[in-house]
């Protein structure tokens, strides 16, 4: 998967987790650009993110993503691997 | 082998989104719920699953969309919010609303002490703890002398019940108890069972003894250590989300976890599967008897295949031996397969295993109508296990009330497969579940003495019925609990009660419990009616029916009317001048609107609020009905 797949995947993800199809990520989005995905919602994310796409994130990871784009690039890292 | 938490049992929706777009598209709330309750019974990933409950929470304050309502109350020392919506899920796929409570983090212990908090005044119908070991064990080092680790264990255990007494008093709500899960690490190794304070060797011991109290003080069980023993503690507990957000459950075995509470919680409601209705081809033995002839299918020893038809054979066997009705539907020569029980040196199961028999060529949805028929449950009751996909699907298609697992290509994981279903929870074992697999081979018995009379009184005057009766002693209570919480067609009410309350009815003397357990010449019926009468608050002359269930086994025998003949007497005795029924209609109880009419009660005002009719009758007026049961001795 390319960037561009996995920041689609992870759109989807949101959008059905927080149940909002007008959710639109990109790159540079953080939490605080999407009103209801509080810290609860972002561990969900996560977890969700590993168990569709069989990556495991180190524990420094999940606390140091910035934005959608770090967790994209990991992702695509951890893939690549 | 797949582990627990991935639910293979369960099929995957051919198209989530948009069965979930349907359902919601659906004119009616009751088709709604019809459309979630179906997308239930399919294994869903972590984000589906949130999307379902989602749709559901949106449902479930529509009053017209009425399923059961179960107040659940959720107290732990970790972060539980992410296992909510699994739970709910696994609760629609058994046909129940749960509404949930989440007791704040860390707080059980104020919240239950606590008689104004919030979570009593939530009402809860039944209260879980979900605790690490560590709130109990946690102060137990290495170091710790056996003195000091039984000392550890003792309190801790002590404590645990003492939370039970508050929580049960505080809100009268069922209490249930998750095991725990060992979640550390070997310190010295092998040697850590020798060392009497290590987690290692502590963890089994605490498990132990909180299941020995839990049995004592009525606490029910959830145990999720022995799944992460199962699956590996890797699937239940994940260390990056303890270390992120105190999360002792991982989310990917949040699905599982709810699916193992609302197990027990439909256990303790009647709601388990009844009857495993086994399909033979493949299934009950390998290869296809009437191609290949009695001699020609693969079964027990001597092949590895046969041994795993065998597993399953003799698994289906002990699960008779422990109460589940076991029934056949096959596509087959009836001649050939009757051969087959009776001459197959290597069947487990004997014909006389198989309470309801149905080897045709018909449609399987109309043989599996008809077993239920035959065996007076619902369809709702039924496991049918089949190895063909298209049997399969075809069934859940036309049945979606009948459970169909997934079956594994692989023969051997049958037995594993329809065993980690969990299809027949139960959370007690009556002596009436040890006799019940005789009991349905005498009513085969009684059907056959049945169509050899030509009149109804001289079948019945044949039966040689004999009726043992009387108050409801600590003795029968865990199977008069059981009769009154399974019981879904001859029950008054569907008014469902713990054995404490039970026992609280039974022991006051103003009150009138009645066990009636019926013998005839086939045998002992064992417990199979209980009935609760209660004076009036205002009025102590006028007695209150709480409930009157019967079970299914004895209907057309007379015992609704010798039971009323012995309630009219015990009512007289006691000074009693009327006693007023009430009948609750439900999709199940149809069979008894009658009831209370034909046994002479009149129409009464009904209670303001209720949905019920309410009914009175005046002893003075009753008439001793005359049946063909004799009275044996009353106990």
């Amino acid at each position: 998967m390319n960037e561009q797949e996995i920041l689609s995947t992870f759109t989807r993800l949101l959008c059905d987790l927080l149940g909002d199809d007008s959710i639109v990520l990109t790159m540079n989005s953080t939490r605080a650009d999407v009103p209801a995905w509080d810290s609860f919602q972002y561990v969900t994310f996560i977890a969700a993110i590993e168990m569709q796409l069989g990556v495991k994130f180190r524990v420094a990871d999940v606390e140091s993503f910035a934005t959608v784009g770090d967790i994209v690039r990991q992702t695509e890292k951890l893939l690549r691997q | 082998m797949q582990p627990l938490t991935a639910m293979n049992w369960l099929p995957r929706p051919q198209d989530f989104r948009q069965a979930l777009k349907s359902a919601a598209a659906a004119a009616s709330a009751i088709e709604r719920m019809d459309g979630l309750v179906a997308l239930a019974q399919h294994r869903l990933d972590l984000v589906e699953t949130i999307q379902l409950d989602n749709a559901l929470r949106a449902l479930a304050t529509d009053p017209t969309a009425v399923l059961p309502r179960v107040r659940v109350a959720l107290l732990s020392s970790a972060t539980i919010d992410h296992l909510l919506p699994g739970i709910r899920v696994a609760g629609l796929r058994r046909r129940l609303l749960l509404e949930t409570y989440k007791g704040s983090f860390g707080q059980y212990r104020q919240e239950l002490l606590d008689r104004h908090s919030t979570l009593h005044a939530f009402r809860p119908d039944l209260i879980l703890l979900s605790l690490s070991a560590g709130e109990l064990i946690g102060a137990v080092t290495p170091a710790a002398s056996v003195t000091e680790a039984e000392q550890a264990l003792s309190n801790g255990v002590s404590g645990l019940r003492e939370l039970w007494r508050q929580g049960r008093e505080g809100s009268g709500a069922t209490i249930m108890q998750q095991t725990f899960l060992d979640t550390s690490e070997p310190l010295f190794g092998s040697f850590d069972q020798q060392l009497p304070g290590s987690p290692a060797r502590l963890l089994p011991r605490l498990n132990a003894s909180v299941a020995d109290a839990a049995a004592e003080d009525g606490v029910l069980l959830l145990d999720v250590a022995r799944c992460s023993t199962r699956d590996g503690l890797d699937r239940w507990f994940d260390i990056t989300r303890w270390l992120q957000g105190k999360i002792e459950i991982a989310p990917q075995a949040a699905s599982m976890y709810g699916e193992l509470l609302c197990r027990v919680i439909a256990a303790q409601r009647g709601l388990s599967k009844k009857c495993l209705v086994l399909d033979l081809d493949n299934t009950l033995w390998g290869g296809v008897i009437g191609d290949l002839g009695l001699e020609g299918i693969v079964l027990g020893q001597g092949s590895a295949a046969g041994e795993a038809h065998l597993a399953l054979q003799r698994y289906a066997k002990s699960l008779s031996d422990r109460g589940i009705i076991l029934a056949v539907c096959s596509k087959n020569e009836s001649a050939i397969v009757e051969a087959a029980f009776r001459e197959h040196p290597e069947m487990v199961l004997k014909r006389s295993d198989i309470a309801a028999f149905a080897v045709n060529w018909t449609d399987k949805a109309e043989n599996l109508r008809s077993i239920a028929t035959t065996l007076n449950i619902g369809l709702d009751s039924l496991v049918f296990v089949d190895d063909n996909p298209a049997e399969r699907a075809r069934i859940r298609e036309a049945l979606p009330m009948v459970a169909v697992p997934e079956l594994p290509d692989d023969p051997a994981n049958y037995v594993r497969c329809i065993a980690e279903a969990g299809y027949f929870e139960a959370v007690a074992f009556t002596d009436e579940d040890r006799q019940r697999a005789g009991q349905y081979s005498a009513n085969n018995e009684r059907e056959a003495l049945r169509s050899s009379f030509q009149s109804m009184d001289d079948f019945l005057r044949g039966l040689q019925m004999s009726l043992v009766f009387g108050p409801i002693t600590p003795i029968d209570l865990a199977r008069a609990t059981q009769l009154i919480n399974k019981t879904n067609q001859f029950n008054t009410t569907t008014r469902r009660l713990t054995a404490d309350e039970v026992a609280a009815l039974a022991s006051s003397p103003q009150n009138i419990t009645l066990q009636f357990r019926l013998l005839d010449r086939f045998g002992d019926n064992g417990l199979v009616s209980v009935m609760l009468l209660r004076p009036d608050r205002q009025d102590p002359q006028l007695l209150d029916m709480v409930n009157w269930v019967m079970s299914c086994r004895v209907f057309g025998r007379q015992l609704e009317d010798e039971a009323m003949n012995i309630a009219v007497e015990a009512a007289r005795a006691q000074g009693a001048v009327a006693l007023r029924a009430e009948f609750i209609p439900t999709q199940k109880n149809g069979v008894i609107s009658g009831l209370f009419p034909s046994l002479g009660f009149t129409p009464a005002d009904a209670e303001p609020g209720t949905v019920g009719s309410r009914w009175i009758l005046p002893l003075h007026q009753y008439v001793h009905r005359p049946t063909f049961i004799n009275r044996g001795a009353t106990t």
